[in-house]
C-alpha cells in the first residue's frame, strides 16, 4: 500500500469519525410519546395507533425515540401521565377524546413541546394540533355490505359512548344499509366503555338473540368478532384487521392507518416545520383503509363495496347526501346537499329518520 | 393436612413487625419477578423508579399526594364501617353521586364568583354520598337486605347515572355534544396548597378527618359501639346498643366521606365533571382500609403506599416500557402478604395426620 493511499484512508476515517460525532451533536433524535386509552394488545383502536408509532420508528430509525404509555384512564391520572411525558419529549400524541382538557392544560405549561390530540377540537395554544379520520366513510362501505348480506334484516351495533363520532358511524352505516335494503333495521347496544371485552361480548350475544345476523362495533376489543365467529354470524373488524378472530365472520374491516400522519408530524418536529393544524382525513388520503373483502361474499356484493371504496377515495360520493331527515321527521339535508364538517358532522347528536332506537339522553 | 389454630396470645412485636415483613416480602417477590422478566434493564434502576423517584422528585411527590388524598378520605370512612361489620363495598358509587351532586351545584351557579360556592358544593357532595349509602342502610334496617349487594349494585347505577347526566343536564352547552361538563370557575375549585402543583386542600382535610376519627373512636361511645358490634354482635345487643343505629351511622359516615372525595376529585385535579370521574378509588380504598388494619390514622399511610404504587408503576411504564399491569401485580401482592402475615399472627399453622 502506497503512502498516498494510506493517508487518504486515514483522512476518510477521520472524516467519518468527525461526521459521526457531529451528527450526534447536531441532530439529536426526536423524542415522540404516545398515550393510549387501552392496552396495545386490544387489536382495535390502541393497536392501530401503536402500529402507527411502530411505523414511525421503522421509517426514522435512530432519528426517533418513542415512548408509549398504555391503559391511561380518562380521568385526572391522564394529566399526570401527559405532564411526565412533556418533561422528557418533543412531541406527544394523546390518542383519545377524553384527554382533551388535560392535553390543553399541559400544553399551556410546556410551550416548547408539541401536542397532537386525536378526535378533539380544542387548540387554544399554538403548540396543539388536532387530528381525526372520517371513519363514517368506512361505515358507509360496511353498511352497504351489511344491507346486502343480512337475511334477518337486523344489524346489531355495539356502541361505546354517545359522542358525535359514534353517532356519525351509526347514521352512516344505517343510511348505506338502507340504500341497498329498504327493510333493514338497526339495533344498538351502548356498553359505555371503549374497551371491555366482557361487556362487548355480552352485547354481541344480546344482539344476536334479538335477531341480528350481522354485527358492527364501535368498541376496541376483538370480543364481538369472536362471538360472531362462534355463533356463525357476520361482523366487521374495527380499527384493525380482526380476521384472525373471525376467519368466516369478518366480511371486511375498517382499518385506521395513522402511520403516515405520525411520520409526517414527527418529521416536521425534526425539521422544525411543525405548526398547529386540524386534520380530518378519510379514505382519499389513506387514513381510513379496509381489510380484505371476504371471498365468501357474492361477487356483486364485493363489487359494490369495491366501487364504493373507489368512489370515496376519489371524493365522488359523500355518505351523507340529502335528502335526509332527522329521526323526528324534521328535514336535515335537502336533495343533493352534503353537510359541512362544523357544526353538522362534528357535533352530531341525532339519529337519522328510520332508526328505530331511542337516542340515548 | 393443614389447619389454622387460634393463638392464645398475639405477639405485640409481630403485630408491629408484620407490615414491615409484608413490605419486604412484596419487594422480594417483585425483585424475583423482575429478574425473570427484565432482560437488558438493570432491576435496581427499575426499583429506583418504582419506589424511590416518586418520593424524591418534587413533581412526582406532589402527584403522589394528589392521588393519595381521595384514597385517604374514602378509606377512612370504610375503616369505620368495616370495624362495625358493615360492609360498604360500593364507596365507588357514593363517590360518583357525591361528585355529581357537588358539581351540579357548581354548574348551577356557573357564573357566580363567591366564597360560599365551594363550601356549598362540598356540603352537596357529602349529602349526595350520604343519601346514596343511606339507601343501603334503609334497606338493611327495614327489610334485612344485605348491604354488600345493595352498595355494589348501586355503583353500576351511579356510573350510568353519571353518563346520563353528562348526556343531558350537566353537559357543556358549547362542547360539541361530547359528554363532559363545563370547566369550573376558580371559585368552584379547591385551593392549591403547593404552588405550581395540583396538590389541593383535600390532603389537609384528610389528615384532620383521620385525627378526628381516631379520637372519636377512642373517646366517644359510638367508637365503642361500632367496635363491639363488629367483633361481638351478640354482646353489643346485650349491652343495649342499637343495631340499627350502627348500620345507619356506619353507612352514612362512609358514604358521606366517599361523596366528599368525589366532589374533591371533580373540583380538584379534574376541574370538571367527566365520565372518567370514577377512577376505581372507591374499590382501591377497600385495600387501603385493610392494609391499615382499619386504623383511622393508619389509613393515611396505606393510602400513600398505594398511591406510590400507582405513580411509580406509571413511571416504570414510561421509563422502561413495561406493561401497566405492574401496578396491579404489586398491589395484589402487597394485600396478599399483609393479610397472610396478619392471619399468621392470630393463628398458627398445625399439621395434622389424617386417620383413614
Amino acid at each position: 500500500m502506497s503512502n498516498r493511499s494510506l493517508s487518504s484512508v486515514l483522512k476518510l476515517s477521520i472524516l467519518s469519525v468527525v461526521l459521526a460525532f457531529t451528527s450526534n451533536v447536531y441532530a439529536e433524535p426526536v423524542k415522540a410519546a404516545f398515550v393510549y386509552i387501552g392496552p396495545t394488545g386490544d387489536h382495535g383502536w390502541t393497536f392501530a395507533h401503536d402500529q402507527g408509532a411502530k411505523y414511525v420508528k421503522e421509517m426514522m430509525g435512530d432519528d426517533v425515540i418513542i415512548t408509549t404509555v398504555e391503559s391511561v384512564e380518562e380521568n385526572s391520572d391522564s394529566e399526570r401521565v401527559i405532564t411526565s411525558l412533556a418533561r422528557k419529549n418533543d412531541i406527544i400524541f394523546t390518542t383519545s377524546f377524553g384527554y382533551m382538557n388535560p392535553t390543553v392544560k399541559v400544553a399551556a405549561r410546556y410551550p416548547d413541546v408539541k401536542f397532537e390530540h386525536a378526535t378533539g377540537y380544542m387548540r387554544p395554544t399554538d403548540n396543539i394540533s388536532t387530528y381525526s379520520a372520517r371513519f363514517y366513510e368506512g361505515r358507509h362501505v360496511i353498511g352497504k355490505i351489511a344491507g346486502r348480506m343480512t337475511e334477518t334484516n337486523v344489524i346489531g351495533y355495539i356502541a361505546s359512548f354517545p359522542i358525535p363520532e359514534v353517532i356519525r358511524g351509526i347514521n352512516s352505516a344505517y343510511l348505506a344499509a338502507k340504500s341497498v335494503n329498504p327493510d333493514v333495521e338497526i339495533k344498538i347496544v351502548w356498553v359505555y366503555s371503549w374497551y371491555d371485552p366482557g361487556k362487548e361480548a355480552d352485547a354481541a350475544n344480546a344482539l344476536i338473540a334479538q335477531g341480528a345476523d350481522i354485527l358492527m362495533q364501535h368498541t376496541d376489543s376483538t370480543a364481538p368478532m369472536t362471538v360472531a365467529e362462534e355463533k356463525g354470524v357476520y361482523a366487521f373488524g374495527q380499527a384493525s384487521d380482526m380476521r384472525e378472530w373471525g376467519k368466516n365472520a369478518q366480511l371486511t374491516g375498517i382499518i385506521d392507518d395513522w402511520g403516515p400522519y405520525y411520520l409526517e408530524r414527527v418529521q416536521a418536529v425534526k425539521d422544525g416545520t411543525w405548526t398547529s393544524t386540524d386534520v380530518f382525513h378519510g379514505v382519499d388520503s389513506g387514513m381510513v383503509k379496509f381489510a380484505k373483502l371476504n371471498n365468501s361474499m357474492p361477487f356483486e356484493v364485493r363489487n359494490e363495496a369495491s366501487s364504493a371504496i373507489i368512489d370515496l377515495s376519489m371524493g365522488k360520493i359523500h355518505p351523507f347526501t340529502g335528502p335526509i331527515n332527522k329521526q323526528d321527521g324534521s328535514p336535515w339535508l335537502a336533495e343533493g346537499e352534503t353537510p359541512p364538517n362544523y357544526p353538522d358532522l362534528l357535533t352530531m347528536d341525532f339519529y337519522v329518520e328510520g332508526i328505530d332506537a331511542k337516542y340515548p339522553n | 393436612m393443614l389447619r389454622l389454630i387460634p393463638r392464645v396470645e398475639n405477639s405485640t412485636a409481630m403485630v408491629l413487625l408484620s407490615p414491615v415483613l409484608a413490605l419486604t416480602l412484596t419487594a422480594l417477590s417483585a425483585y424475583l419477578i423482575f429478574i425473570f422478566v427484565l432482560v437488558d434493564i438493570p432491576v435496581s434502576s427499575v426499583f429506583f423508579t418504582l419506589f424511590v423517584e416518586p418520593l424524591i422528585d418534587s413533581y412526582y411527590l406532589s402527584e403522589l399526594l394528589v392521588k393519595a388524598a381521595p384514597l385517604m378520605i374514602i378509606g377512612l370512612g370504610l375503616s369505620i364501617g368495616f370495624r362495625a361489620g358493615i360492609w360498604n363495598i360500593g364507596a365507588e358509587g357514593q363517590y360518583v353521586i357525591g361528585g355529581i351532586a357537588g358539581s351540579a351545584v357548581g354548574l348551577y351557579f356557573y357564573d357566580v364568583e363567591a366564597v360560599w360556592l365551594l363550601p356549598l358544593m362540598t356540603i352537596a357532595g357529602i349529602l349526595g354520598g350520604m343519601f346514596y349509602a343511606g339507601i343501603a342502610a334503609f334497606l338493611r334496617v327495614k327489610y334485612q337486605v344485605n348491604e354488600i349487594l345493595v352498595t355494589l349494585m348501586l355503583t353500576y347505577v351511579a356510573v350510568l347515572f353519571l353518563s346520563a347526566m353528562l348526556q343531558g343536564p350537566l353537559r357543556n352547552p358549547s362542547g360539541f355534544n361530547f359528554p363532559e361538563s363545563r370547566i369550573f370557575h376558580d371559585s368552584a375549585m379547591l385551593p392549591i396548597i403547593w404552588e405550581g402543583t395540583r396538590l389541593h386542600i383535600g390532603l389537609i382535610v384528610a389528615i384532620i378527618l383521620s385525627l378526628v376519627a381516631w379520637f372519636g373512636i377512642k373517646k366517644h361511645m359510638f367508637g365503642m359501639q361500632i367496635k363491639i358490634s363488629g367483633s361481638a354482635p351478640r354482646a353489643a345487643k346485650f349491652a343495649g346498643f342499637d343495631d340499627n343505629k350502627t348500620v345507619w351511622y356506619s353507612l352514612l359516615i362512609s358514604g358521606g366521606l366517599a361523596g366528599l372525595a368525589g366532589l374533591f376529585e371533580a373540583a380538584g385535579p379534574a376541574g370538571q365533571l367527566t365520565p372518567g370521574l370514577p377512577a376505581f378509588y372507591g374499590f382501591t380504598a377497600i385495600i387501603v382500609a385493610f392494609l391499615a388494619r382499619l386504623h383511622p390514622v393508619g389509613v393515611l399511610f396505606s393510602a400513600l403506599l398505594i398511591a406510590l404504587s400507582y405513580v411509580g408503576g406509571e413511571n416504570v411504564q414510561i421509563e422502561y416500557n413495561l406493561p401497566s399491569s405492574i401496578t396491579q401485580i404489586f398491589q395484589g401482592m402487597l394485600l396478599f402478604y399483609f393479610l397472610a402475615c396478619d392471619i399468621l399472627i392470630k393463628y398458627k399453622v398445625v399439621f395434622f395426620k389424617t386417620k383413614n
